[in-house]
Order: structure tokens, then sequence, then C-alpha cells
């Protein structure tokens, strides 16, 4: 089963070399990993998603957990969270194609940023289905390339309107 | 280099790196810490020179590191160790791995390369802090001269709270002449780490009504108790709710042997006692004890009748080899003593009966009637005339689990051995480093021939500090456990397992130690007579039986119970 665990880790040279020898030292598997800043500078958010049965994931956030520079460490199984992979990625693209090739971006919501002659470089966000639902449809045209952000993830906080 | 202490404007002390350095030794009361130096460590060296402290010099790093070890295992203080970089902090390596294993408070200084030559492949570089992240703690490399008095403050509270371990500050050469502020101590605050000392009252009570309602209990203890120092609450414990004890190999000593409901103990090469009531308890209570695959033999058939209650400050211990039914999270100590009040005194008879029969048919046993020297007849002989107060140290192979089989410990702290990672040539630089903890103990190091072949050259370290150790030598000329291994599993194919040695009673006296030799069963009890007299460090070498096994022993992926060797000398 896939978990995505967010770890809070403080922002300093090292940290995130421990967390990815942890997973490598322990042998869990990573499915993707995320860094990046947070709201306050002396933190970092990693998003990690691990896929194993619940007895390993616990180990997995345990673990984490017990590294000095972790500061918190959350298992968003079972919760209500916004998860977001954020990808570019360069599809084939001959000009007779781009009528039919922009009218499937649009239905994705995704944006085209560049057009080469031949390429056209796509942004598209959305949880993880979304991205890979994408890529099986870009297939037939041919991909030339793609870069992926790995999930990131945030916990929804309860509150009376409705989700965005 | 500033030499003297200066205030600036907003009050601040502002020191050169290398005094600040000493000072937070002395600030935390060091005043034996061992290293070895190297030319990145010099200014350090240089304030080390003239404070109030116990400097030793091991013969390599890694003794150096084994000697800090042993003297926080003997003491239950913080060892310190430091180290040049490059080939220095590479041979902390195995030592430090060694504390990890078994949760020993130390900190290593290592010296670095000049911030400013970092990642250049400078002389002497490594990347001292990525080669021991996964064997320490934690570590941290200073890279500010503002860092420098905190990371040792730090190193020093996270090296011994919690579930202790090694803890390495990595100071470039730099820092250490860098004009360093010394903030005034305050309480550290460190936002990721917590511990847990208190257990969860619900869980405590759950676990002490378990106990009084349990028939057939057994309390599995291990290093945890000794660390958190909860042997007088266990023996409270066990005596007041009447429940046998067995402990790991780094619980020796957790729970007198000499009483009767010791059982000794349990695993690989446990007793058999211990292993049968295991596996025919119904409540098995592990106390700072993590499930290892030497002590629990095949995990699917391990306890198979038992509830489980796990006592551990480390929350990944619990539930992660066998699946626990009452988890407590606390400090041994802290949670046993919670305990010792609620639980009640059940008879039990049934159960004692049941372990004091199969005490007297299964006891450790060797044939005691052979002609040659067999090891566990030294270790029977030593346990007799040091009266079994003794602190022992060992190294690995055979030798250590005879040790653990016939001597019996009564107190915390008397056995010094490496457990978790198994490190061969641990037993003479731990007994120098217990020695200097515990200067008024007999200190014996019982060794094999080969694990002392690898760290003998520390008896130099003996004779320069006058330490008189005494190592015991069980001189079978293989390398005995992994013969063992090949007698049993391999076809008695003896593939390199056996070395040359030298002839020991000449190396000692080369050291400026003294030697002795013994090849006869007669010679013995007088050897050690000799061996505990003498001031001076001493090597005894007894030639042991060659192809002595260590039973019982539960072949790997068995079950605890299915233990070979259990009839051996019944004929005896
Ligand atoms: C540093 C290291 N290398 C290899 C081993 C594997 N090993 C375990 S026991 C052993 C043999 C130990 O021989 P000796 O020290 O003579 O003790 P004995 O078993 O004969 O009592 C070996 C090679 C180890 N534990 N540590």
């Amino acid at each position: 089963m896939k978990h995505i665990l967010s770890a809070l880790v403080l922002n300093k040279p090292g940290v995130l070399a421990h967390v990815a020898g942890m997973f490598a030292a322990r042998a869990f598997n990573i499915d993707s990993l995320a860094v990046g800043r947070t709201d306050d500078p002396t933190l970092s958010r990693i998003t990690i998603v691990v896929i194993g049965d619940d007895k390993v994931v616990e180990q997995v956030r345990k673990q984490l957990g017990k590294i000095v520079s972790v500061v918190k460490v959350q298992d968003f199984v079972g919760q209500d969270v916004v998860t977001r992979d954020l990808m570019l990625i360069n599809i084939a693209c001959p000009i007779e194609k781009r009528p039919e090739i922009a009218s499937l971006i649009e239905m994705f919501n995704g944006k085209v940023v560049d057009i080469a002659q031949r390429i056209v470089t796509v942004e598209i966000a959305g949880p993880e289905s979304k991205i890979e639902a994408f890529i099986e449809a870009c297939r037939p045209y041919g991909i030339k390339g793609m870069a992926r952000t790995g999930t990131v993830a945030l916990a929804r906080q309860p509150r009376p309107s409705a989700e965005f | 280099m500033e030499k003297t202490a200066t205030d600036n404007a907003n009050g601040m002390v502002y020191k050169p790196g290398s005094q600040v350095m000493v000072d937070m030794l002395l600030e935390q009361g060091v005043d034996t810490m061992f290293g070895y130096l190297g030319g990145v460590v010099l200014p350090f060296f240089d304030k080390l020179y003239d404070a109030p402290i116990n400097f030793i010099i091991p013969r390599h790093e890694q003794g150096g590191c084994h000697m800090a070890d042993a003297y926080a295992r003997a003491t239950g203080k913080v060892g310190v160790v430091v180290a040049t970089s490059g080939p220095g902090a590479t041979n902390l390596t195995t030592g430090l791995a060694t504390a990890m294993m078994d949760s020993i408070p130390l900190v290593a200084i290592t010296g670095q390369v000049r911030t400013d030559l970092i990642g250049n492949d400078a002389f002497q570089e490594a990347d001292t802090t990525g080669i021991t992240r996964p064997i320490t703690k934690h570590n941290v490399i200073i890279k500010d001269p503002a860092e420098l008095a905190r990371a040792f403050r730090e190193a020093f509270y996270i090296a011994q709270t919690g579930r202790p371990g090694p803890v390495l500050i990595d100071v470039p050469v730099n820092m250490q002449v860098a004009r360093c502020p010394v903030p005034p101590k305050s309480e550290i605050t460190l936002p990721g780490y917590k511990i847990r000392t208190q257990g969860h009252s619900r869980q405590i009570t759950n676990a002490t009504q378990a106990i009084n309602e349990s028939q057939r209990p057994v309390l599995y203890v291990g290093g945890g108790v000794i660390i958190s120092g909860a042997s007088d609450a266990l023996r409270q414990l066990a005596q007041k709710a009447n429940i046998p004890v067995t402990m790991t190999l780094m619980g020796l000593g957790a729970y007198d042997q000499t009483r009767p409901e010791s059982l000794d103990m349990l695993g690989m090469h446990g007793a058999a006692y211990a292993n049968y009531a295991v596996q025919k308890c119904d409540l098995l209570i592990s106390v700072g004890a993590r499930f290892d695959d030497r002590v629990t033999g095949s995990l699917e058939t391990f306890a198979p009748h038992a509830k489980i209650i796990h006592i551990d400050l480390d929350p990944s211990s619990i539930s992660k080899n066998v699946t626990v039914d009452i988890p407590v999270v606390g400090d041994a100590r802290q949670v046993l003593e919670a305990m010792v009040e609620l639980v009640e005194y059940r008879p039990r008879k049934e159960w004692f009966e049941q372990i004091a029969e199969w005490k007297a048919k299964y006891p450790f046993r060797y044939d005691r009637n052979a002609d040659v020297i067999k090891p566990q007849y030294v270790i029977e002989e030593l346990y007799r005339q040091t009266n079994g107060d003794a602190l022992i140290c060992t190294g690995v192979g055979q030798h250590q689990m005879w040790t653990a089989q016939f001597y019996k410990f009564k107190r915390p702290r008397q056995l010094i051995t490496s457990g978790g990672l198994g490190t061969m040539g641990f037993g003479l630089p731990a007994s120098i480093g217990a020695k200097l903890g515990c200067p008024d103990q007999t200190v014996i190091d019982i060794d094999g021939d080969s694990s002392f072949n690898m760290t003998m050259n520390e008896l130099g370290t003996a004779v320069m500090y006058n330490l008189p150790i005494k190592v015991c030598l069980l001189n079978n000329g293989f390398m005995g456990m992994v013969r063992q291994w090949q007698q049993l599993f391999y076809g008695r194919r003896y593939a390199h397992s056996s070395l040359k040695n030298p002839d020991f009673v000449r190396l000692a006296e080369a050291f400026g130690a003294v030697g002795l030799c013994v090849d006869k069963k007669e010679q013995v009890p007088e050897a050690i007579e000799k061996m505990l007299k003498e001031t001076r460090p001493i090597v005894v070498d007894f030639h042991v039986d060659p192809e002595e096994n260590v039973w019982p022993m539960v072949p790997t992926g068995k079950s605890l119970h299915e233990m070979d060797g259990l009839d051996i000398f019944e004929m005896a």
C-alpha cells in the first residue's frame, strides 16, 4: 500500500543525505521524494512516498523520527490530504498535430510553457493519477523527455468552505 | 592566534576555538579521554596539553575508540575520543559502529581540513560526517565559529540521553584557531529530539494486569536495563511478582545470576532452560531488549504461547521484529518502578518446578574429565578465584559465548562485550578503557587468539600507562567460532580459519608486560592465581582444546527450543 510520509526537517546540510541513506541502509523503497523550503526558513519539508505494508511503513516512520535533525513525521495514510505532482513533459508535436495536442492539454488543465519546431513542452500539475493518465495519453505522439517533482502533500485543514 | 578571552561590547566571551573545545570538555566533567594526534588537530592538542584531563594515546584510533566506549560502559559516563582527519577518522569507524549497535554514549571529535579546502580532495581529507552518518546517533561539521560551543554541548546531551549512542563532531582546523563566541550555558532545546521516559500509565496498568494474571511469565531483559540503571527495579519486580529472568548477552549483569530466579542467557548459545522457558511461557516481558535474531531464532515460532509486553525507550524497537501485545515506550527504570507498585505475588509453583527440572537436566556442560585444557574450565576457575567479582571484557567468538555461559555476573556493567556488531579485537582496548574507569576493580580480558591478534598492539598502551589489565587468552589456534560453523555446516573444511600465532609470552615481554604460557590442565589454577596477583599487565596464553564447540546451539533458522548439543556430554 502507498503511504505519503511528510517530514519536517532542519534546513541543514547533510539532513537529506541522512534521510536518503537511512532508507537505503534499511532496505526501504522510496517511490518518490520531494524536498523544499517551508514558511520557516530553519525548516524544510521532505515528502516521501513509500510502498509497503503497514508494519514496514510504521518502522520507516519511527526510524525517520529517530534522526535528530528530523523534527516531525506524519503518515498521511487514511487522512484527508491534498497531493500534487508537477511534471514538465516534452511531446513530439509536428505542426499538423498541434490542434489535437492542444485540446488534449486543455482537457488535462495543462499549460504549454515552450514550443520548439517539432516539440511542445507542457507543464501539468495534479494528483499522481492525473499525471499518469496524461503520460499515457501523450504516448502515441512520442514523449521526448520528462521531469517530475514527485508528490508533495499537505493535510487538509478542517474548514467549512468547499474544496478548491 | 588569540591567547586570551576578550569581552566585547555585549559581554560575550570570545576564545580561540581550540580553547573552547577544551573548555566544553571540562564543562561536561571530562577527566579522561583517548586520542591520536595529526596535522589538523594540532591546535586542539596544544590546548589539551595544559588541561586537567588524563589523556591516553592508543596505538591505533580504533583502539582509542574502543577504550572510550568501554570507559563509558564501565562507568556510565560519556567516553571521549579524538582523531585527526582522513585516516584518523576512518580508523574510528569500527569503534563508532560498535558503540552505535550497543547504544553506548560516546563523543568523537575529529579534525578536518580547512573549510575552504573541503571538497577539493585536500591532503588527508575524508568526508567524515558522510562516512559516519549511519554509524553515529548524530554528527555535525562545524563551519561557523558561532556553532562550536553549542555543538559540543548538544553532542554530550544527545550522546547520553534517550537511547544513548556515539555523536561525532568534525572540526575543521581553521575553526580551531578562529575567534569563537562562548555563550553562557543554557538549557538545550533540540526541536526534533523528544524522549518519552515515562511510560503510558494505561499501558503500565495493562502490563501489570497481564503479569498478575499470568501462570508462566518470563522476564527477558537486555542492555537497556543496564543503561537506564534499572537493575534494582528489575530485582524488586522479579522478586515481588515472582518471575524468572533471562538475559541477552548485553543484559548479563542486569540481574544477579547467582540468584535462583536467574535463567541466565537465552538465545543461539543460551541456556536450554532459558530457551525452553521462553518457548513455554504464557507471558514474555521484554525490557530494554530488541528481539535480535541471535536471541529469537526463527521468528515465526518464537515464544508461540506468549502474550508479549515490550518496554523500551526507543519506539522503533517496538514491533520491529515481533508483534507486541502491550508496548510500553519509556525508560526501563521509571516503567519498572511504576510496575513494582502494582504487581502482586503469585506462587507459580508448577512453573518454577518445571524450570527447576530443566535446570537440573540441562545445565551448561563440558567434558570435565578431558585431559586437555577445556576453555570452559579456565573460565570456571577464573570465576572461582575471582569470587565472581572481576570486571570482564571479551573479544568475539567462542570464548565470548563461554564467558557468557560460565562466568556468573552479579552486577550491571560487569561484562563489557561487543554484542550488536560483534567486533573482534574489542577485548584488549576495552579492558584498558574499563581499567581507567574502574581502577579499583580487577579487569580481565577473556580473549580469543584471533581476536587478540587484531588489536594486541594496545598492550603497549597498557604498559605505557601502568594499567595492570589481565589478558586470559583462550588460544585454540583457530578462529574458533567460524571453525565451529565450518565443522558443522561445511563438512569440516577449515577454509582459512587459522593463523600462525606469535609467541605470546615473548610478545608480551617485548611490550614490557608479563607473559605466561599454560598447556597442562594441572597448571591452570596456579597460573590464574599468578595472573590475579600480578601488578603489571599480563598475558596468560592458555593452550586449550583446539576443536571444542559451544553448546547448546540453535542453528540459524531453527526455533529456540530446537537446540543441538544438549545430549553431547550425557555420557560423561
Ligand atoms: C572484525 C571481525 N572480523 C571477522 C569476524 C567474524 N568472526 C566471528 S568470530 C570469529 C573467530 C574468532 O576467533 P577467536 O578470536 O580466536 O575466538 P574463538 O572463537 O576461537 O574463541 C570470526 C572470524 C568478526 N566477528 N569481527
